[in-house]
């Protein structure tokens, strides 16, 4: 139903956004080596394309070994190796050619992850971004201390396709050559001169920002999403309420208080929770007796969000699945067509929820440790953040009862460790059935025809 | 029993709970740059999004220590005399932000004033940290001499100060006042302020700088800050036109408009052609009345679920008779807090400002807008266009058929009322005498409007 919003391109920004898509945008990163560049385009992109703004990474140092298969040493990098520029060049060019296909091709945002570091390369940018009506928004990455540099080679570099033949050692040295190679060129953006061009520049991993002329919507979120994400080591820990009454049941949905086993469970949290010794852990709930009821037995000060309530089903609040097929057969069916757009009757819809959880998501980038306590397809959406899932995986990711995930920030991704604490409880998880709505229609009209044909010869005879 | 219990540990507010220190608010900046300008708009959105704030503005209590201004000599630098009355005038503010944060409750304190030397600022963070509250400065940098004349024509010359002042006496005067205080302007310095926590914003916004946000509620603010603008603008706001369950005395649903309803949104159409808006923005949310509304005015519309009505969860689409027969505890409990109650399986005033804040947003960095919306909402955001507090949020009135045309002005909002003169009934429900849950019916019913 976007009647009326001929701009926007899909149907993805149904409920919230104003369509913040008139031209598609290009942040271009820029820094030395070992800033974060990387690591910032695609929290970046993953977090765009979670709350729904087609977003792409365009890597040129993937584009670079593709081009060279075998990468010897920082020589390939210096100033004055002729072919190594041409090379570079070459691959700088791809990866914009790539762009604009993708920014053609139904993309939103496309971040362009390279170092950037001459004006006259950032000019050469922005002259390809206007010929082809996109904004051009730059982040900058800006960083002298030699031990936030140290830990980012450790962490990303020596692990790189780059170093797959070295010792730590070798690679080390051989990276700090590397970054000495842009050193000398290096231009910063810079107040004045560069006072025309939308950016930001993050200093010190973020103690400090610059931010100049934001042009729009998007850029305005960019930039409070890349001044709320942080580096310090932490865990998140994401688990659903104890098993509840309703749970018991096969219900959907409601505001159930935990059965027996439930209960059960929220004592073994609280003893891994104990055993886990966490410096200063924020506990959330959402406003729903069974997560509260939950916390209360962690006994632990906790704070409730009505953000993360369960999904509301709407007219199926406090049905059972069988109840939904007998009483809402096709809606049942076109659920599955499309889980994660499909929306309840006077309920919601994934999409609805993803959009509801963002300002948790903003929190949590904020905090360090924290235990989220939720419920099923809330946790989906919260695990499809931390671990990049599509909105086609998204509805169906497996969040059990009784079962812990601690998610450890590591180089550019998220570790998980599924932790069961051995409490029985319902399985409360539907895969997507193989049965689609074509067939749901074919039976529908098979059944009707059958009936129809059989009253009727009744009626004659 | 339950509804108390809801509200105990009740993070509703668009914040989670800022049980930490209370933030005091620090301004920076010469004269005619903003400060007052950007405390008061953001004490009114801190306030809106639950976080209980004030301002204090130190030239509110110099007017009231020396009661007739006579001209800028006072601000001179060498001059002695008032040199001490302006330090006591400072003392004074921060001794009432104390007794604003340990008997009123506050959350923020914002510290209206120059604050242009670093030995000043300096007295404040020791304050500050004697207390245990947390420091963010907030320094307006400009040296536009437009803007600047612009702001010294829109607030100082209709000031107390000038009030027997001309216009040109207002504007030279309150330049040389200006001068006094350029020689000891120190702004806040990147090297020797680095461990302060700050936000310095240039020429009205084009630039930023952001230094140490320390948490929640200061990323919060910096957001906003970045978000907002001064390029003049109207906001215009409407509710759908009348429904069919309007027509019945029906809350809520989700039903199409009436033929007055119908008339309305042609009107509206007509209404907003002739206002021959630059660049209009129109959002509806994703109800049928709203869209219907807005099908009429042949502009591009935007649809926001976050626009969405009040969900009155077991009352939806009942009539207040119903209510009253059917769920009359509710009924009264609601009339006790009409803020905070939330219908059981739906929502609470409180809840629809937190839905809205994204709304809020984005109307601040837009231009001209018409938010073709409903009742409650529209309450919602009025209160946060003209600072309403949430006791009067939910009895703002807010009649079907009629447009607020909202302009920003000075420091505040001017509203224009247009009423395009198509008869509707009349949706507004008063607060009744007896809110008690044991009353009688008749005293529940007695301020519900009437309906087919």
């Amino acid at each position: 139903m976007m009647r009326g919003c001929s701009r926007s391109k899909s149907t993805q920004n149904l409920d919230r956004t104003v369509c913040m898509t008139n031209c598609p945008t290009l942040i271009v990163t820029v820094g030395l080596p070992a800033r974060g560049k990387t690591y910032i385009s695609k929290k970046l992109t993953r977090y765009l394309n979670w709350i729904g703004v087609p977003t792409r990474e365009f890597n040129v140092g993937q584009y670079r070994r593709e081009c060279l298969k075998i990468y010897k040493s920082f020589e390939f990098f210096r100033p004055d190796n002729e072919e190594g520029l041409k090379i570079r060049q070459q691959c700088a060019s791809a990866a914009l050619n790539d762009v604009r296909q993708y920014l053609a091709d139904g993309g939103q945002v496309a971040v362009f992850d390279a170092t950037n570091t001459t004006r006259e390369r950032r000019e050469t940018i922005t002259v390809f971004a206007e010929q082809n009506g996109f904004k051009v928004f730059f982040v900058e990455s800006v960083c002298e201390d030699p031990e936030v540099i140290a830990e980012n080679i450790v962490q990303v570099k020596l692990g790189s396709p780059d170093y797959t033949n070295c010792n730590t050692e070798e690679a080390m040295e051989d990276f700090k050559k590397r970054i000495k190679c842009y050193e000398n060129s290096y231009e910063t953006l810079d107040e004045v001169l560069d006072r025309h061009l939308s950016y930001i520049k993050i200093m010190d991993v973020g103690r400090r920002y610059l931010v100049n002329q934001v042009q729009d919507h998007i850029q305005s979120r960019i930039v409070y999403y890349l001044m709320n994400i942080h580096i310090t080591p932490r865990s998140i820990y994401l688990c659903r309420h104890g098993e509840s009454d309703l749970n018991v049941k096969g219900c959907i949905g409601g505001d159930s208080g935990l059965s027996p086993r439930g209960k059960e469970f929220a004592k073994y949290l609280r003893q891994f929770i104990q055993s886990q010794e966490i410096s200063d852990l924020k506990v959330w709930t959402s406003q729903m007796k069974r997560t509260i009821q939950t916390a209360e037995a962690v006994s632990v000060p906790y704070e409730q969000w009505k953000a993360l309530n369960e999904i509301d089903a709407g007219v199926c609040e406090e049905m059972m699945y069988e109840e939904i097929q007998q009483h809402y057969p096709l809606e049942f069916a076109m659920r599955d067509q499309d889980k994660y757009r499909y929306r309840y009757p006077k309920g919601e819809s994934y999409e609805d929820l993803v959009q509801r959880l963002e300002p948790v998501i903003m929190e949590l980038e904020r905090q360090e440790n924290v235990l989220v306590i939720c419920h099923q397809a809330v946790m989906r959406c919260l695990l499809a953040y931390f671990l990049d899932k599509t909105a086609e995986e998204l509805p169906y990711l497996k969040c059990p009862l009784h079962t812990v995930l601690k998610l450890t920030p590591v180089a550019y991704g998220c570790k998980v460790e599924s932790i069961y604490l051995n409490v029985d409880a319902v399985n409360t998880h539907r895969e997507r059935p193989e049965v689609g709505i074509h067939t749901y229609i074919h039976t529908y009209i098979h059944t009707y025809i059958h009936t129809y044909i059989h009253t009727c010869m009744h009626t004659l005879i | 029993m339950e509804y108390i219990m809801r509200r105990r540990c009740d993070s509703a507010a668009s914040v989670p709970q800022l049980t930490n220190s209370p933030t005091l608010i620090v301004m920076v900046g010469l004269p005619a740059r903003g400060k007052t300008y950007i405390s008061k708009k953001l004490s009114r959105y801190l306030n809106w999004i639950g976080v209980p704030t004030k301002v204090f503005n130190l030239g509110q209590y110099r007017r009231e220590a020396v009661q007739s201004y006579k001209n800028f000599e006072f601000f001179r630098p060498d001059n002695e005399e008032a040199m001490q009355i302006r330090r006591a005038c400072a003392t004074n503010a921060l001794k009432d932000v104390v007794i604003y944060f340990s008997k009123d409750h506050g959350q923020v304190a914002v510290f209206d004033a120059t604050n242009t030397t670093r030995e000043r600022r300096i007295s404040i963070v020791s304050f500050s940290k004697e207390k245990g509250y947390k420091v963010f400065f907030v320094e307006s940098i400009c040296d536009d001499p437009d803007i600047i004349a612009q702001n010294i024509t829109e607030v100082k010359v209709s000031s107390p100060d000038y009030v027997n002042c001309d216009k040109d006496e207002a504007q030279a005067d309150f330049l040389k006042r200006i001068e006094c205080y350029k020689q000891s302007y120190v702004p806040l310095d990147d090297e020797k302020d680095r461990h302060l926590s700050y936000i310095k914003i240039f020429n009205v916004g084009s630039r930023y700088l952001v230094n140490r946000v320390q948490d929640h509620i200061q990323s919060r603010i910096v957001y906003y800050l970045m978000n907002i603008h001064v390029t003049p603008r109207s906001i215009f706001l409407s509710r759908h036109g009348e429904s069919e369950l309007n027509l019945l005395g029906r809350i809520g649903g989700d039903s199409g408009l009436s033929p007055r309803g119908h008339k309305y949104a042609t009107a509206l159409g007509g209404f907003i052609k002739g206002q021959h808006i630059k660049d209009l923005k129109v959002w509806t949310s994703h109800m049928k009345r709203t869209i219907q509304t807005a099908e009429h005015l042949g502009i591009p519309y935007e649809q926001w679920k976050a626009l969405n009505e009040i969900d009155a969860g077991v009352c939806e689409e009942l009539t207040y008779e119903d209510i009253q027969e059917n769920h009359p505890e509710e009924f009264a409990l609601r009339d006790q807090d009409k803020y905070r109650y939330r219908y059981p399986n739906g929502e609470s005033y409180e809840d629809l400002v937190h839905r809205l804040e994204p709304v809020i947003m984005e109307l601040e960095r837009q231009e001209n807008v018409l938010v073709v919306c409903h009742q409650a909402v529209m309450r919602c955001l009025l209160a946060y266009l003209l600072d309403k507090t949430s006791d009067e949020l939910p009895y703002l009135k807010c009649p079907l058929h009629t447009v607020l045309k909202l302009t920003p002005v000075a420091y505040g909002c001017r509203v224009e009322h247009i009423c395009l003169n198509i008869e509707a009934v009349n949706t507004h429900r008063e607060r009744p005498g007896n809110v008690d849950v044991t009353r009688d019916p008749e005293e529940a019913l007695k301020t519900i409007p009437e309906h087919f």
